[in-house]
């Protein structure tokens, strides 16, 4: 039963990827790219656990880890940066 | 019991698959810029901490030891995503609305994105470390 739910999640969270891919590459102004690339870094923190759940193991939570703190400084200092030209003033 | 920890481990994942892939057609279905902040930051965020206690309730009973690896990265996230929002936020405010639309700041001066003054990086240290060299 936990295989079945477990592809569910993944074909799920690789959709999502993909539409928030989609948003990147396609978007009205450049705060939705921002927002684009947040939403892709929390769907692969997902996927992430979702494969070290699947392989059994427990390596990938310091991967997981690593993106939640790399995507929410980078778009921090992306949305800082298109709003006044300086990150740190 | 194996088999509930199997079910609540089942709908925990079918929850927060669901959640996130909702989080991510919201940002690409709705109309408006500050609507479509509302998707992920709320939603795929409720997907990822569901995915996240899936796994953690997982290798707490299948494994060895009970894990807290988990719930860091979840509270990481449920820390971090409305800082995001916010920041976000205010850069649809600032960059797409006008001066008029704006609401007042109270100071008697404009919103710092939108002033005539020069920001306190103008006070000529850039030069310096230009004619400086290095």
């Amino acid at each position: 039963m936990i295989a079945y739910a477990l592809t569910f999640a993944f074909a799920c969270f690789g959709i999502a990827l993909l539409f928030s891919l989609y948003r990147v590459v396609i978007a009205p102004g450049v705060p939705d790219r921002i927002l684009a690339l947040d939403t892709m870094t929390i769907n692969m923190i997902a996927l992430l656990t979702l494969f070290g759940f699947r392989e059994g193991t427990e390596m990938y939570f310091e991967a997981s880890l690593l993106f939640a703190m790399v995507g929410f400084v980078s778009t921090v200092a992306y949305a800082k940066f298109i709003l006044r030209g300086d990150i740190i003033e | 019991m194996d088999l509930f920890i199997e079910i609540l481990v089942s709908a925990l994942l079918v929850i927060g698959g669901f959640f996130g892939f909702v989080g991510s057609y919201g940002l690409v279905k709705l109309p408006e810029p500050m609507t479509r902040l509302h998707a992920p930051t709320k939603a795929a965020t409720l997907g990822v901490g569901g995915v996240l206690l899936a796994s953690m309730i997982y290798f707490g009973w299948f494994g060895e030891h009970v894990s807290f690896h988990e719930l860091m990265i979840t509270m990481f996230i449920f820390l971090t995503a409305p800082v995001t929002g916010l920041m976000i936020a205010k850069a649809n405010i600032h960059l797409q609305w006008t001066k008029e639309e704006l609401p007042p700041t109270g100071a008697g001066t404009n919103w710092s994105t939108q002033s005539d003054r020069p920001s306190l990086m103008d006070d000529g240290a850039d030069s310096r470390l230009i004619n400086d060299g290095d």
